[in-house]
């Protein structure tokens, strides 16, 4: 409804010539829309992988993990020689037997759970940054959560990949789509699951989601296989008039990615990953992930999560299990990029939207809390800690006091490895970590 | 069909006005649009009814319900004992079992425990379809609507309390106050064992307190965040102490209670639950923050931020939350106020908002005659739209608007209409027997004068105007065309047809 926003119907035009374009292409018997191929250069072999093109950082993709509740950080990167947190953990916290003791002269050990990651960290392929979080920190899920995804202290706006391929298609104008220079071509992001979460969302892009490739594509042409055309020509027709920002515009836009991203997709994921994963639901996004960088789709963020770190009571048991599903699927995928060979272009990076207070509760669980760990992984990371792990005795109202900002590893990832300006997708400069090596 | 579709010269001026809509002004699109968002939509002949009704007569048709006769529940509809507290005697037993190593016993009653989960989790699957059942069979459609607002307004999930009747005797309370005294409902959702054990106020005691559902009530069900300060959090904390359940029902220990003087948004004394929800009801953010809830469910998708709201809507919500204080919280009035506005029915409005799952799905059987064929199918659908009932996501409720839309849920929602349209399935062969008869649906297919042999054009045109509430060019052509390739355009099969195409558009999203 605001027309002021888009004088001159950029939306529209862009999307015309968009649909078009793939129908050009499809025609020309790539199999592959344009929307998700870049370049007829890039064209990859999907038979043999990907192989890697050292200092183009176009290929880069990056993984992003959402561990989704409140991962208890201090039960995960367990700070076991510190008295204090066995004082405030008399039932939680975890016993020495059950400790991945990676350094003897680091004073941090790994749940026992997480043997996967632990191999990682051994191979240097696992970076751990202590004590991410951001000042006055929000206690909320939903407010935390979208504050980590929009890279605002505010919470508000669209999110940091959005507004990045938002850049890549339109240049820079944090949260805006200015006009298209035709210098990148548009590569919505991947999202497996049934939301679309805020941190792929974009003001000129919104990312593809999709839960399972079985009920990826349109049904009625079970019914009768002739009127397909007819379900194209009336969504085309309705687009026609639609260039503004209300709901009727979004709702074409959206119909036009499922279908356009619908046949690659299903395709790509058909295919048996060359690893075995495990079982979890974690497990089988990476899995699905990976068939999708396999199959050559030049998607570069793909995005998964877990849920379930909302442990107010009775954590122990449920927190073990979480963080071996999250470790297992991690070091599966790891195998899977490797065996492709698309190891040194894919890296993750896992988060959550807060951490859990120092001292448990009650209820055998832990309350919402401040600043955690993040980790990332792959052969493009600088393996080992980073930044300084929180105090245990220095607090703010029973919280840790967070030692890294969420934003400087954005902002490297951004910079180093998205080959973005950070600072103008971010809107201010954040310090970088050293986390990656490139 | 004019009015519904919205061009950019009609938007620069929104109605804001609340005054009633002038009968000249209600037709087809204004009944239908009533129906659509005051209950699950109409079917032709119900839309033309409540037209020729005129707004007066049709909103109170919808918001008077009790004077509507309808099925109560039988008292033992679900199983209230298959979760249940372990009797003194039980309790004894595992003691003693422990103390004596008997491994043979704690395994007996952990396999009684997963049993009695098991069908719990079964009967909350009963009671998913029976609920769903419910809104599509009501003659009180509003009545379910407003169900379903405060299941959202107070969200509480079962995956996170596993007692399916807790889930089913909350649902009965939003019922009976549904469009009573939003008081009676903060009063009623503090000694409600389901939201008491989703936010933990179980756990809530004097020497350790539970801030989980102090800090809800305050931003979710009634303040909104930026509205009390964590000090309130923490009073509020201790005001609800001792407030938990046994068994079915709430009870208050006092023994677990903070009897200290609180500080609550400015009230001082040694307050309890009761005083903390007197002390939210007196805040100036209480009023604003419900209608602006109920402006996003009933008008438009609006961020529930109410400082975030801007121009019309910043109007709207306001007139309607000074309404809602001079009424004492009574929210009858202020509904039938909104549902009879002229800003209710502008061209900004009507036809703009994304339906829910529940919206696309109940109302779809109920205006097209869909047959509801198999519930279970139909549940599971909706879960993957984003909405299980009796499991929202978080206690946010669902977001609504733009979030349930993505490419997943897109194909979702068009293959459950090519579900109960045809029996298809995405990704199954078996075909389930088409019993949906469409011929008759629409005003031309009934009318004697035309011999039940309307023209094609008009009758896919009826079906767009039911459906979509406008008629997009080239598409009564395109779906004639279309109706042609599989029947003729006015066999069932033909008209199944023209449907399954009209629900597959994007238009159809919207209501």
């Amino acid at each position: 409804m605001n027309l002021h926003n888009d004088p001159d119907g950029v939306h529209a035009y862009t999307r015309r010539a968009f649909l078009q374009s793939s129908t050009i292409l499809a025609s020309a018997a790539f199999t592959v829309p344009a929307f998700i191929q870049s370049s007829a250069f890039a064209f990859p072999k999907p038979e043999t992988g990907l192989a890697s093109i050292p200092g183009v950082n176009e290929d880069n993709i990056l993984i992003i993990i959402q561990l989704s509740g409140g991962n208890d950080g201090l039960n995960t990167v367990i700070p076991y020689r510190d008295d204090t947190y066995h004082r405030l953990r008399p039932t939680l916290a975890v016993n020495v037997d059950n400790l991945l003791i990676l350094d003897k002269k680091i004073d941090l050990a790994l749940n026992g759970a997480m043997t996967g990651i632990r191999e990682l960290f051994d191979q240097g392929q696992c970076a751990i940054i202590q004590g991410v979080g951001y000042p006055n920190p929000n206690r909320s899920h939903f407010t935390s959560t979208d504050i980590w995804h929009t890279a605002e202290i505010s919470g508000t706006g669209d999110g940091w990949i959005g507004r990045y391929i938002d850049a890549q298609c339109c240049g820079y104008d944090k949260g805006q789509s200015g006009q298209p220079d035709g210098s990148h071509t548009l590569e919505p992001p991947i999202a497996i699951g049934r939301e679309a979460p805020l941190a792929l969302s974009g003001r000129h892009m919104m990312p593809v989601a999709f839960e399972s490739p079985g009920l990826f594509e349109w049904a009625g042409g079970k019914f009768s296989k002739e009127i397909i055309e007819h379900h194209q020509q009336l969504t085309d027709m309705s687009h026609e008039h639609a260039n503004d920002d209300s709901n009727h515009n979004f709702l074409m836009r959206t119909a036009m990615d499922a279908r356009v991203s619908s046949a690659t997709i299903r395709k790509a994921v058909a295919a048996k990953p060359l690893v075995q994963y495990p079982g979890s639901s974690l497990a089988k996004q990476l899995s699905m992930i990976g068939s999708m960088i396999r199959a050559g789709m030049k998607t570069r963020v793909y995005y998964a999560s877990l849920g379930g770190f909302d442990t107010h009571a009775n954590q122990a048991g449920g927190h073990t299990r979480l963080l071996r599903q999250f470790s297992d699927a991690i070091a599966a995928f790891q195998k899977d990029m490797t065996a492709q060979g698309n190891a040194d272009r894919v890296t993750t990076m896992c988060f959550s939207e807060f951490g859990r207070r120092v001292g448990q509760n009650a209820s055998n669980g832990t309350d919402h809390g401040t600043a955690a760990p993040v980790f990332m992984f792959g052969p493009k990371v600088q393996g080992g800690f980073h930044s300084r792990h929180p105090s245990l005795t220095n607090l703010d109202n029973g919280d840790l006091k967070y030692t890294a900002d969420f934003r400087s590893v954005y902002a490297e990832v951004l910079d180093k490895w998205m080959s973005a300006k950070s600072r103008n997708v971010l809107g201010a400069s954040f310090k970088h970590l050293r986390v990656l090596n490139v | 069909m004019p009015g519904a579709h919205i061009n950019s010269t009609q938007l620069s001026r929104i109605e804001t006005s609340l005054l009633p809509i002038r009968e000249k002004d209600f037709g087809y699109p204004q009944a239908r649009h009533l129906l659509l968002r005051a209950g699950f939509g109409g079917t032709d002949e119900q839309i033309r009814t409540l037209a020729r009704w005129g707004p007066k007569a049709a909103v109170d048709h919808l918001l008077d319900y009790t004077d509507i006769p309808a099925q109560a529940d039988p008292p033992d509809a679900f199983d209230s004992n298959i979760i249940r507290p372990r009797s003194q005697a039980e309790q004894r037993e595992i003691r003693r079992a422990r103390q004596n190593g008997d491994e043979d016993t704690l395994a007996r009653f952990r396999t009684m425990r997963q049993q009695a989960q098991r069908a719990d989790r079964n009967q909350m699957r009963q009671i998913q379809r029976w609920w769903i059942t419910r809104m599509i069979q009501t003659p009180r459609p509003f009545e379910e609507k407003m169900t379903l607002f405060w299941h959202g307004h107070f969200a509480t999930s079962y995956r996170t309390i596993e007692d399916s009747y807790h889930m089913y005797a909350q649902n009965r309370m939003f019922r009976h106050y549904a469009i009573g005294n939003f008081a009676d409902l903060l009063r009623g959702i503090i000694r409600d064992p389901a939201m008491l054990r989703y936010l933990n106020n179980n756990q809530n005691r004097k020497s350790s307190p539970n801030e989980n559902l102090a800090r809800e009530l305050m931003e979710l069900f009634s303040l909104g965040e930026g509205n009390y300060t964590e000090r309130d959090i923490k009073d509020g904390a201790k005001a609800l102490t001792g407030f938990t359940y046994q068994d079915d029902a709430f009870f208050y220990n006092k023994n677990n209670h903070d009897n200290t003087i609180k500080h609550i948004l400015g009230v001082t004394g040694n307050l309890d639950a009761d005083g903390f929800v007197n002390a939210i009801l007196r805040s100036q953010a209480c009023a604003p923050f419900i209608c602006a809830k109920l402006y996003k469910f009933f008008v438009a998708d609006i961020p529930t931020d109410v400082k975030a709201l801007k121009g019309p809507t910043r109007t709207v919500v306001r007139k309607m939350s000074i309404m809602l204080q001079q009424h004492h919280y009574e929210l009858k009035p202020i509904l039938r106020r909104l549902f009879l506005s002229r800003h209710f029915y502008d061209p900004s409005v009507m036809g703009t908002k994304i339906k829910s799952p529940a919206e696309l799905v109940v109302g779809s059987i109920r205006s097209l005659n869909a047959p509801p064929r198999n519930m279970s199918i139909i549940a599971d659908a909706m879960d993957k739209m984003g909405q299980s009932v009796f499991m929202p996501p978080s206690v946010k409720g669902w977001d609504g608007g733009r979030s349930w839309i993505n490419t997943s849920t897109l194909f979702v929602r068009q293959n459950t209409l090519v579900y109960l349209l045809t029996g298809r399935q995405a990704n199954r062969n078996f075909v389930e027997r088409t019993n949906y008869d469409p011929t008759g649906l629409v005003a031309s297919m009934n009318d004697p004068r035309l011999d039940r042999n309307p023209p094609s054009e008009l009758i896919a045109n009826e079906l767009l105007d039911l459906a979509l509430g406008h008629r997009p060019a080239g598409a009564a052509q395109s779906l004639v065309e279309a109706a042609h390739k599989v029947d003729q355009p006015n066999t069932a099969k033909g008209i199944t047809t023209m449907l399954t195409l009209i629900t597959s558009m994007p238009e159809y999203q919207l209501c």
